[in-house]
């Protein structure tokens, strides 16, 4: 899978795992963003902003993949309701993918899995646009 | 590259002479506090026990919450305003205390975020993620104060 383009990729200053957004472009086209460490209030907009500018640049087909996620607070699963409308709007698709158990749980509890495509793999995911 | 956030905590005997160890930590109202408050809170709440993913992944989703709320919400992000945190941690629970410096809220004016027409608000989820993914949930007469209990598995 290319890589395309980065977004800040930051060390935490106790030494964590880096928290950022990488987005790479898989072979059938379509724009595979990687969420690193968090998804909270402090970097939701970062997420927000890289989608919007796929978008900008022409890409109709976006995954978010969370295999490589700690935890997700309500900022940011209210960060992914707005990126999906923005998608749904522009006319294109969004998948999820690499969810575990855990993180899967927030969004049964709060019933997003109704709104979101949500994928086991990435493979899987890819493979249903 | 943020500047070190200098975050610490104390940690001291329960003053009601209890088994308990108490923890707290005092952060800025900024937002990119929170990440390494959870992570520092987390250790000191779990350190010497023998915890499930579940439970520190709830610690987690449920602190990340709760600062955020204190943050955003209760002190709207001034500068000059604290978020103190405070872990009572027992043998058999973990009660945390999340307090802002703001005018307090009434939590029982929040609806629930889950009926189909609101999936797709933005926000609005905060709080019932908390009630859902710990044991209980109280607030001070003010509502600038939550504690949250988890008990240990």
């Amino acid at each position: 899978m290319p890589t395309r383009s980065f977004a800040s990729l930051r060390m935490t200053t106790t030494g964590r795992e880096p928290m950022g957004f990488s987005q790479t472009k898989d072979a059938s086209g379509v724009a595979v963003v990687q969420v690193e460490g968090q998804l909270i209030v402090g970097n939701r907009q970062e997420l927000k902003e890289l989608v919007q500018a796929a978008l900008d640049a022409g890409e109709r087909r976006i995954l978010i993949d969370f295999s490589r996620t700690g935890y997700i607070d309500s900022s940011g699963l209210g960060a992914l309701v707005s990126i999906s409308k923005k998608i749904r709007e522009a006319g294109g698709e969004l998948r999820l993918s690499g969810l575990n158990e855990d993180l899967r749980s927030l969004f049964e509890l709060t019933k997003l899995d109704t709104l979101f495509a949500i994928a086991e793999t990435p493979q899987q995911a890819l493979a249903s646009f | 590259m943020p500047s070190p956030l200098r975050l610490c905590v104390r940690r001291s005997p329960a003053p009601d002479g209890s088994a308990a160890t108490v923890v707290t930590l005092r952060l800025p109202s900024d937002v990119a506090c929170i990440e390494e408050a959870v992570e520092l809170v987390t250790r000191h709440c779990l350190a010497g026990h023998d915890t499930s993913k579940k439970t520190r992944f709830r610690l987690q989703v449920v602190l990340s919450e709760a600062l955020s709320n204190a943050i955003v919400r209760g002190n709207q992000e001034e500068r000059g305003k604290w978020v103190h945190v405070q872990a009572e941690l027992g043998p058999d629970a973990i009660r945390l205390m999340v307090t802002d410096e703001g005018k307090g809220f009434n939590p029982l004016a929040i609806p629930e975020p889950i009926r189909p027409e609101q999936l797709d608000e933005a926000n609005g989820r905060g709080l019932y993620l908390i009630r859902k993914l710990v044991d209980a949930v109280q607030f001070n007469e003010q509502g600038n104060s939550i504690c949250m209990i988890l008990r240990r598995p």
